[in-house]
């Protein structure tokens, strides 16, 4: 039983402050412009105009890291990018989520060796991982959308840091 | 042989005393780490050789002692050759003299053989590692240096190896 019911047809509606941020949150998610290898082709791909991830309120890959929520790391990470990538999810202003796009972010891939960071997980803590090599658009926009239901399910007494 | 490069080979033979390989048409002239840079200066100014196409090296452990050939591949645009020099040196403190103020390209390619190999170029203007970190321990282009990073997870060892794995922090 609402207030809307009792007080008729207001254009009021009623819901809880969690599923609102949350909701919001998710409806505007914007990811950095930010690609290491060929998963930022598909990635590319992903936004443009076959794909279109505005249709999800991310058509805007931002930049700079002080202005994006979503760190997609797309491709291998070698041994001496792993300061700059851990500085610019540090960059990034809180809440922030990362998804490991592609199989040499998620566990090292292929590549099995000296130079590359074996999962990106070693660096910054990730939320989705994508498998593929690389992933279609529509891997990546799955994962994204997992990271939504992941979002919408946040509670703000989890979030609040002890 | 090319006929254009015979007598330049001759020349190198008599004043550095060194020996020759031939494989497919390509002549590797093998000097040592004191005569490079005479050698290169006398290619360059007499020979017309003015493009050091290639500065590389090839880690022969266990097979060869010495170890490490460091090779420096010169091409003569004017007259269409190319001539290969070899150092070969030791693998305990490898040491060569540098040769950039011969070429001076030569730069980042030696501290690329310094970061991959560890021979050290002495008189080296900027003698940084140059693709790996450079907090790193050894060169990886040794044949020595450990082949694997990590070990993969499969079903049967998923969650021993999780346990060992360095996860990120908030």
């Amino acid at each position: 039983m609402g207030v809307e019911q009792k007080l008729g047809d207001m254009g009021i509606m009623t819901a809880k402050l969690e599923d609102v941020v949350n909701w919001s949150r998710t409806n505007a998610m914007w990811p950095m412009l930010f690609g290491l290898a060929c998963c930022a082709i598909e990635m590319m791909a992903a936004q443009a105009s076959h794909y279109d991830m505005s249709r999800f309120g991310m058509e805007l890959m931002r930049a700079s890291p002080r202005q994006s929520d979503l760190m997609i790391v797309a491709g291998r990470v070698s041994r001496k990018m792993a300061p700059v990538l851990r500085r610019l999810y540090d960059q990034m202003p809180e809440p922030k989520w990362v998804i490991a796009m592609g199989d040499c972010a998620a566990c090292g891939g292929v590549f099995n060796n000296y130079a590359i960071v074996q999962g990106v997980d070693e660096i910054v803590p990730v939320d989705v991982y994508v498998a593929g090599c690389p992933p279609r658009p529509e891997a990546l926009i799955h994962g994204v959308l997992t990271l939504h239901e992941k979002v919408k399910g946040d509670k703000f007494k989890d979030l609040v840091k002890a | 042989m090319d006929k254009k490069l015979e007598p330049i080979i001759k020349a190198l033979q008599k004043q550095f005393e060194s020996s020759i390989e031939e494989f497919r048409d390509e002549v590797h002239v093998f000097v040592t780490p004191e005569q490079i840079v005479d050698a290169l200066t006398l290619l360059r100014d007499k020979y017309e050789f003015e493009l050091l196409s290639a500065l590389t090296a090839v880690d022969y452990f266990p097979q060869q002692s010495p170890r490490f050939h460091i090779i420096y591949q010169l091409s003569s645009l004017a007259k269409n050759i190319t001539v290969q020099l070899r150092v070969p040196v030791n693998g305990d403190q490898p040491k060569v003299p540098t040769v950039t103020r011969v070429y001076e390209v030569a730069n980042w390619r030696e501290r690329e053989i310094l970061d991959m190999f560890g021979v050290e170029f002495e008189g080296h203007p900027d003698p940084r590692r140059l693709l790996n970190p450079d907090d790193m321990d050894g060169h990886p282009l040794r044949k020595d240096f450990p082949l694997g990073y990590e070990e993969p997870q499969f079903t049967f060892n998923f969650d021993e190896i999780d346990v060992r794995k360095p996860y990120a922090k908030e």
